[in-house]
């Protein structure tokens, strides 16, 4: 491990594969993924493997994570919400148990990316867009013109709402994409002065990097949540306009 | 940054497509249908139950009230009859009285005649041995030798006078 706090995020190739001039070599991002997602279902595949009536620790925890997310569906967007919550359920267990396993020394956060990050955003982006226009055809352009204005005032208004809607996936992107990296590089940045200031000193940047794993572990969450809650609103506005 | 690193985005995006759409489809048609399930099942059985705890309760103040009103007729029941037992109980009483205070009477009326014949009686007697003892009275200071019947009209005519 290099003193670097940003060698973290490195994209190291593992097995290059290319897909008709695509790359589509698995990287560790690719494996860190892919563990997330088979951590995930076994998770809620094995914990509900027995069916008790009444759970036990595993089976609970799967249940807690369901209603949690159905909650959250439910109170944002409504009935209508229902078709969706796999979708929305996908997203917060990817990127919580994306941002959890991050956590483990030596595993890669996939979530730190960018390009993840933005495509994420644009998917629930699109996703809602499209949901929007299926449902309310061209009425759906009336999001865009907000009720109880003046007519004078449509000039100026309707360019800032067309530019908030656009900026959606951007904030909702960077957001997830700056916490985990900000987050991550703090810890390596105290870690790299512990072994530096010796057995006296060191004690003080050691402390500060277990008070920011809890810290940490928060974040994890909180990303999570305010992304799927974030994807809940959008839905929401896509399907109620307003 | 390695996450401004361009040539890095394709093989992220192509599998976070691979991973999340695998991900998509586990939780949407194994995981997510499986918890439903559970749930579901437990809300129905918790619904049945409460139902059946409702039946119950409806059952039980049923019994509850059959007993109270039972309860309550045993007693009224049996005040009747105590009221029965007491008034046959008072009639025979006064009934007893009443015989009892006419025997009285008439004893009474019995012996109050008795008291008066002998009253008379006794005056009747009087009358004769004031008769006598005037007349003794009479022999004896004066030595005159009075006649019976005018003794006892002299002797009538004093006691009248009294």
């Amino acid at each position: 491990m290099s003193n670097n706090p940003l060698q973290q995020f490195q994209i190291n190739t593992i097995v290059p594969i290319d897909l008709g001039g695509i790359n589509a070599s698995i990287t560790n991002s690719a494996v860190a993924m892919v563990a997330t997602v088979a951590v995930v279902s076994i998770f809620l595949i094995m914990g509900m493997g027995s069916r008790k009536l009444v759970p036990g620790r595993w089976q609970s925890m799967a249940e807690l994570s369901y209603s949690f997310v159905a909650d959250m569906v439910r109170d944002n967007v409504g009935n209508e919400g229902r078709k969706y919550f796999p979708a929305v359920f996908s997203l917060f267990m990817f990127i919580l148990f994306g941002n959890l396993l991050g956590l483990l020394p030596y595993s890669f956060t996939f979530t730190s990316h960018i390009a993840i990050t933005f495509t994420l955003a644009m998917i629930v982006f699109i996703g809602v867009t499209l949901i929007g226009i299926a449902r309310h055809g061209l009425h759906f352009f009336s999001l865009f013109v907000p009720s109880g204005v003046p007519a004078f005032i449509y000039p100026i208004l309707v360019p800032i709402e067309v530019i908030s809607y656009l900026s959606r996936p951007v904030s909702l992107s960077i957001r997830l994409f700056a916490n985990m990296t900000a987050g991550h590089t703090m810890m390596k940045v105290f870690a790299g002065f512990i072994i530096p200031l010796g057995f006296i000193g060191g004690w003080a940047p050691f402390a500060v990097d277990v008070a920011l794993t809890g810290f940490e572990f928060l974040v994890a969450f909180l990303q999570a949540y305010v992304f799927a809650v974030l994807t809940c609103l959008y839905l929401n506005d896509s399907i109620h306009l307003h | 940054m390695p996450q401004l690193e361009i040539a890095t985005f394709a093989p992220q995006i192509v599998w976070l497509f691979i991973t999340f759409l695998a991900m998509y489809f586990l939780m949407a048609k194994v995981a997510l249908p499986r918890i439903a399930q559970v749930l579901d099942e437990r809300q129905t059985r918790i619904d049945d139950n409460l139902e059946k705890a409702a039946a119950l309760k409806a059952e039980a103040e049923a019994a509850a009230a059959a007993y109270e009103s039972s309860l309550a007729q045993a007693r009224s029941k049996a005040q009747e009859e105590v009221k029965a037992v007491l008034d046959a109980a008072n009639a025979e009483q006064a009934k007893r009285q009443d015989e009892l205070s006419a025997k009285l009477n008439k004893e009474l009326d019995a012996a109050e005649a008795r008291i008066a014949q002998a009253k008379d009686k006794a005056l009747a007697n009087i009358k004769e041995v004031a008769g006598d003892v005037a007349k003794a009275t009479v022999d004896k200071l004066s030595g005159v030798s009075v006649d019976d019947a005018a003794v006892q009209a002299a002797v009538a005519k004093a006691m009248e006078q009294n």
